[in-house]
């Protein structure tokens, strides 16, 4: 182990490779169905996918609708003038015998994210986005003495979304990696499910004690915010070591062992591939219309880094925002559309964002199973709302009776939350008169404690209230009798 | 040799009940069966074009409409896929393939009532101008079965000289419809690169290639690519056709600017094929054509670029006969090495491997900027060099290629003097501009092709010149 002070002498620097599987209907370059996810082997293939003889790639536009509106949530704009590539390589899983990718000219040039580390923000540079196929799949049974390929994962559509190098620590590339998921679901290019593979990170690290940067070694295939953050920890602290040791880092091709949180060797110098990257000539370059460019900038919903900037102008503080995304992705709960949908009226908005937090989320994680039906929730907060407002609620009384409906919520919602708060006994007194005849009883009864007040002594003022709500049983509103016992010694 | 009337008159024949189809395919099957000597075809597709045929003729019988082609038989260069036969572009390595899917090219022509009754031999992946580079066999040239076809569409070329079928489809990376037709006195047609469909058509250099008719008239051409041209969803380097039909033709030379290829008239051409063509230029003048000599300058180094480009899309073409999916694959091979290894070492021939290997060399980091970004700078200039000439004229002119039919085996030891016959056919392929080669006279006792060359997209006007050419000059 090294030690704090070693650490210190050295700076990481980290830059992140990540590749989205987008959503379309269809493969990046055919008619086949892009749901490989749980298919039989080789039944989601055509012509193109196995590279047959005569087969041409047909873009998908719905891939270039989603890199335009990445474009956009990164930041920036799409390049107009964009073209294919192909990059040459040999293996079963790749029938053609080359990808298409981009390379000189790719969709998206520069751009950047914004992450939030401990409620401090900061820009990750993009160095570019490009499109490209996905491979095949190859599998090597244990103890076999062949392999078996399914293409069905062939022609999947990715965008590989290349960082600079702008992270130096393992919780701002888990930080970024993060970033990328949310902005994957929020644009909706991607199901973006971690699970299956959809979103994949490559971290390239590297550590030195200069301004000039170290060996770096690439660590492949990290498929969770956590690996990523350990894979990088790991990296950083495997370098610091064999540095300290007079040794030096190669650079190298890693692996993820998730089981021993370890990262290991997988092939060093990049094995001199020449992939002979020429323009791909079945594919014309993409000119793109200023019209359909526009069209989808007009139509981009809001993305994570505008939700903090609301959220935390809401009052909600960084975790409480970052448990609220947490949340947003984990439920199929649209907390944020509620609130973006009461944004006019901030106040409004700000009570539905703390209930949020402080009531909903909390309640739905203790339940198994969940909530599904979310929808029909939400006049539940109107109403509630509503009441609040008429005074006719107090704090507690809301808290109360929002857990009550969660709960009631699997059963069956009353219609009117008035009519079920009234008979529940939680609408409380705001009636100045009802309630002034009852601080009048109480101070004729409690003789003491109103000398006090009239004293100076707001202890004892506390009581009076506690002796007025005890005497409405709970449904004054013990801000208007504080109030009111004030005017009546005065 | 035999003949067939017009492709027009033998579908309207069908469609009117006065010809049947069956007869029409076992004619055509019969003129196959009698000519084998001359090693024009690879496969037979019997069975599929009897069955299209009796089908044909009981519709016609019902009365219904079958379509502009109705009945036409037609031989397709082994490299398209077609059902009914294996297809494989003369390799080895694609022996016994059997096409999952048919190029959209057929599936027009079928569409229109045509039947394909044979594949045609070629140079194996339609690298070569002789069909020498077959793997298995080099067709002869009808005219003189010691000498070869010309290539790489020669066993189109031949057969339709042969008068196997009405047409046949040919391939054109580099000069491959208009060489053969050239040394075969055949009409070769290469449209607009983007008119005809490239779907299902096994690709040699894919942005060049074209797919066009060889026939024995302008005419028929002309219906043929008709029915092919337009905008494919399944390739997306097709452009929008003339809403005009191609077949529309009708028009005077009198009045056309001509301008004569300057590059394409001096050193290295054959004295005899330059009277020749001397001499239908003073025909085409005496009918009324404005004549003028345009120099297009980057014409000389028009097939050193294209043997850059060329080889450098073909290698990666290429890369997908790895053994592992479909054709050939070497059976003892031991691990995926070998295998790969084995596989092509053994399943491609020697022109195959030879353009692999220039083109991944002129690929490969380091050489890249050398070859072949130079060589697309260069293709940019010659462009614009014909976008120039076009300015000044309507139409360019020159010899089809620089020498007649050459005998089989002469060039088969010297690769680079085998691509000096694509000299003068090249430069339409880079620049994608329309092109045909019409039979005009003889040299040597053998055919020679004249080249008429077009703006891009004005294949319609290309042809009806060349048809008004044709009935001047052949």
């Amino acid at each position: 182990m090294i030690s704090a002070e070693t650490r210190k002498k050295y700076t990481a620097t980290i830059g992140i490779e990540c590749h989205v599987q987008l959503r379309t209907k269809t493969k990046l370059f055919s008619a086949v169905s892009n749901e490989a996810y749980e298919a039989s082997p080789n039944t989601l293939i055509s012509h193109i996918d196995l590279g047959m003889p005569g087969a041409l790639p047909v873009l998908n536009k719905k891939a270039v609708d989603y890199a335009i509106s990445i474009a956009f949530a990164f930041n920036t704009r799409p390049q107009k003038y964009s073209y294919f590539e192909r990059k040459h390589y040999f293996y079963p899983d790749l029938p053609k015998g080359y990808q298409i990718t981009q390379l000189a000219k790719p969709i998206i040039v520069g751009g950047y994210v914004t992450i939030d580390v401990d409620g401090k923000s900061k820009d990750i540079r993009l160095n570019r986005v490009q499109m490209e196929e996905d491979a095949g799949k190859s599998m090597h049974p244990e103890g076999k003495d062949y392999s078996l390929v399914d293409l069905n994962r062939a022609g999947t559509p990715l965008l590989e979304v290349v960082s600079e190098a702008d992270m130096h620590s393992a919780a701002e590339a888990k930080a970024y990696a993060k970033e990328l998921y949310l902005i994957a679901r929020y644009t909706d290019v991607s199901l973006a499910d971690m699970y299956k593979g959809n979103i994949r990170f490559d971290v390239n690290v590297s550590v030195s004690k200069t301004d000039a940067l170290g060996t770096r070694s690439e660590t492949k295939n990290l498929n969770s915010f956590r690996s990523v953050e350990k894979a990088v920890e790991y990296e950083i602290n495997r370098q610091i070591e064999l540095l300290e040791k007079g040794e030096k880092v190669v650079q190298e091709t890693r692996g993820w062992n998730d089981a021993k949180q370890k990262t290991f060797s997988q092939r060093s110098k990049e094995e001199a591939h020449d992939y002979r990257y020429f323009p791909e000539p079945d594919i014309p370059p993409l000119d793109l219309d200023e019209a359909w460019i526009t069209l989808i900038e007009k139509n981009m919903p809001v993305m994570p880094a505008e939700w903090r900037q609301r959220l935390s102008g809401l009052g909600l503080d960084s975790q409480q925002i970052s448990t609220l995304f947490d949340a947003q992705e984990e439920t199929n709960a649209d907390y944020l559309s509620l609130i973006e949908a009461n944004l006019e009226d901030k106040e409004r908005a700000k009570t539905y964002a703390n209930w949020i937090v402080n009531y909903e989320i909390p309640f739905r994680r203790a339940i198994p199973g969940g909530l599904n039906d979310h929808s029909s929730r939400w006049p539940v907060y109107d109403q509630l709302y509503n009441l609040q407002v008429k005074n006719k609620l107090s704090s507690n009384s809301v808290k109360a009776l929002m857990i009550e409906l969660l709960k009631l919520h699997k059963v069956q919602l009353p219609v009117s939350i008035e009519k079920y708060a009234e008979e529940k006994g939680y609408i409380q007194v705001s009636d100045e008169a009802e309630i002034e005849a009852i601080v009048k009883e109480v101070i004729q009864e409690n003789q003491t404690a109103a000398q006090d007040v009239k004293n100076g002594e707001m202890k004892a003022i506390g009581f009076l209230v506690g002796q007025v709500m005890k005497k409405s049983q709970g449904k004054a509103n013990p801000e208007l009798a504080q109030e009111l016992i004030k005017k009546v010694l005065r | 040799m035999s003949t067939w009337p017009a492709i027009a008159q033998i579908a309207a024949d069908v469609s009117a009940g006065k010809t049947k189809a069956t007869d029409l395919v076992a004619e055509s099957l019969k003129r196959i069966q009698d000519t084998q000597e001359y090693q024009a075809i690879i496969a037979v597709i019997t069975d599929r074009s009897v069955v299209r045929a009796r089908d044909i003729d009981a519709r016609v019988a019902k009365g219904e409409k079958i379509g502009r082609l109705a009945g036409v038989p037609f031989i397709a260069k082994d490299n398209f896929l077609t059902f009914g036969s294996e297809t494989t572009a003369a390799s080895n390595i694609l022996k016994g393939f059997k096409a999952p899917y048919q190029a959209t090219a057929i599936e027009l022509l079928e569409a229109e009532g045509a039947i394909c009754v044979a594949k045609a031999n070629l140079d194996a992946f339609a690298h070569g101008s002789s069909t020498e580079n077959s793997d298995f066999m080099t067709t002869k040239n009808p005219h003189d079965s010691k000498r070869v076809p010309g290539g790489s569409s020669g066993g189109s070329a031949t057969a339709v000289v042969l008068g196997l079928a009405p047409f046949a489809l040919g391939t054109d990376t580099g000069g491959s419809i208009r060489l053969p037709a050239a040394f075969t006195g055949a009409v070769g047609y290469k449209p607009t690169y983007g008119l005809v469909s490239r779907s299902g058509v096994i690709a040699m250099a894919s942005s060049t290639d074209v797919i066009g008719p060889l026939t024995t008239t302008v005419e028929d051409a002309a219906l043929v690519l008709d029915v092919m041209a337009g905008k494919d969803r399944l390739d997306s380097t097709t452009i929008d056709r003339d809403k005009t039909s191609y077949t529309v033709l009708g028009s005077d030379i009198k009045g056309k600017k001509i301008g004569v290829i300057k590059e394409y008239m001096g050193q290295g051409l054959d004295p005899e094929i330059k009277r020749s063509i001397d001499a239908s230029i003073a025909k085409l003048k005496t009918s009324g054509a404005e004549i003028t000599e345009v120099s297009l300058p980057s014409l000389t180094l028009a097939l050193a670029c294209y043997y850059i480009i060329m080889p450098a899309e073909v290698s990666s073409n290429l890369s997908r006969y790895d053994g592992q999916h479909y054709g050939y694959f070497a059976q003892n091979a031991k691990n995926l090495e070998e295998s790969y290894n084995w596989s092509r070492s053994e399943g491609f021939g020697d022109e195959a491997k030879r353009r692999i290997m220039i083109g991944t060399y002129v690929l490969s980091s380091g050489y890249y900027d050398a070859y072949y970004k130079r060589a697309q700078l260069i293709r940019t200039k010659l462009i614009k060099e014909y976008e120039k000439a076009f300015s000044q004229v309507d139409f360019l002119l020159g010899p089809t290629a620089p020498m007649v039919a050459f005998e089989i085996g002469q060039n088969v030891s010297d690769p680079l003097q085998m691509y000096l016959t694509d000299i003068m056919t090249v430069g339409a392929n880079l620049a994608g501009v329309p092109a045909i080669s019409i039979p005009v006279g003889s040299a040597h006792k053998l055919p020679i092709g004249l080249q008429l060359l077009a703006p891009q997209r004005q294949d319609r006007a290309l042809l009806a010149l060349a048809k008004a050419a044709e009935e001047v000059l052949v």
